[in-house]
């Protein structure tokens, strides 16, 4: 139900990346979005367009990165892939974990349409 | 900051900064968080709580799960010890506040119209609307929601999550979000257990271990007044860590979406 915040948050640093490069639009945007998040992707894919409607990235494609959840254990050491509400190590079955990946909220890439050629990262 | 420099690029997110593509176009890598600005909002709101040395606890839980009954209780008991004020966050209607207030607390109401959560964003706005100096606990009581609360950071140094024993015990398995975010877990309405036959707090609090969370859990009724001893100390040693920490000029963010993003070297 907060997608539509997040959608709105995503506009806005796309469109300050745009403008921070010199570029006229962006033509594809990657995010990626772990499950532990609490911001589920069809559901941003739907509000996007409300959200990107006007702007410089009303016609950009948005793909979304897989992140799986991951938790390296303190106990024993090992970095297994786990459940969503069981955060515990595959290995040892121990709960006091660190999780290494699956609440991920990011921007990860644009892609930027320009008139001239930009070095990449410049 | 690494979203300028690109100290940010790591030989697993390489090939994404530099992905050929076509004449006329570029790609660039941002890596940034995706919440940046509410984070940015959440931290400058954290350093004006930092500044006066006070405590700001974001309450999380259910609709009607006694986030209130729990603050009017705690108001109450502290009330010669502390200083304390109240952000209360619903969709509509002042009635929150209007309690507080009755205990001769400081509290400002924000109605969210139909928003399902705070954003650092109301609430920093709620504080120009209050006055903190001479404050030393701030409870935000968020709007009734196990989902949305969650995933946005107002600035606050501790995550508490209510679960009342009249919910399921399951509660933590299910929204895994929301109580992996808790720094502590509340099971209130304890006095209804003589009553249900369904709710094992034990089981309850399995289930948050099962999501790697260490937080401490506390069982009371706010209501017969059981158990609030223990919840009142914890208050009180969190409010010593925290002048601790601002003698130290450091501060604390909440268990809120944490490990995974320091791990992706992000600084937003």
């Amino acid at each position: 139900m907060h997608e539509l915040a997040v959608a709105q948050a995503l506009v806005e640093q796309v469109e300050a990346v745009i403008s921070q490069h010199g570029a006229t639009q962006a033509s594809s945007i990657r995010v990626c979005i772990g499950p532990l998040a609490g911001v589920v992707p069809d559901l941003l894919a739907h509000a996007f367009p409300l959200a990107a409607a006007g702007s410089r990235l009303e016609h950009a494609k948005l793909e979304f990165a897989h992140a799986a959840i991951k938790v390296r254990c303190e106990t024993c050491g090992a970095e297994t892939e786990v459940a969503m509400n069981r955060l515990l190590c595959g290995t040892c079955g121990d709960w006091h974990t660190q999780i290494t990946s699956g609440d991920e909220l990011l921007l990860e890439s644009v892609e930027l349409e320009t008139t001239r050629t930009l070095a990449p990262n410049s | 900051m690494c979203d300028t420099c690109g100290c940010n690029l790591t030989p697993g997110n390489r090939h994404l900064a530099f992905k050929p593509v076509a004449r006329g176009a570029t790609a660039v890598s941002v890596l940034k968080g995706l919440l940046a600005k509410n984070d940015d909002q959440a931290t400058h709101n954290r350093a004006h709580f930092d500044t006066r040395g006070l405590l700001a606890i974001n309450l999380m839980s259910s609709p009607g799960s006694g986030k209130t009954a729990l603050l009017e209780a705690t108001l109450t008991a502290l009330k010669d010890e502390f200083t304390c004020a109240v952000i209360e966050g619903d969709l509509e209607t002042e009635n929150d506040a209007a309690r507080i207030r009755a205990l001769g607390v400081t509290a400002h109401q924000i109605v969210t119209g139909t928003a399902c959560h705070l954003d650092a964003h109301l609430v920093h706005d709620a504080l120009h609307h209050m006055n903190l100096d001479g404050i030393d606990l701030l409870f935000i009581e968020n709007v009734g929601n196990l989902v949305c609360p969650a995933s946005f950071d107002l600035g606050q140094h501790l995550n508490v999550t209510l679960l009342s024993v009249t919910e399921g015990d399951d509660k933590p398995a299910k929204y895994p979000v929301m109580f992996r975010a808790a720094d502590a877990m509340l099971l209130t309405k304890t006095d209804l257990l003589a009553v249900l036959d369904d709710f094992d707090p034990d089981r309850a609090e399995s289930h948050l271990r099962n999501l790697a969370n260490p937080a401490p859990v506390m069982r009371l009724s706010a209501r017969k007044g059981t158990g609030m001893d223990a919840w009142l100390a914890w208050l009180r040693e969190q409010l010593a860590a925290q002048r601790a920490r601002v003698a130290l000029g450091r501060s604390r963010r909440p268990a809120i979406q944490s490990d995974g993003q320091r791990y992706h070297h992000v600084t937003a």
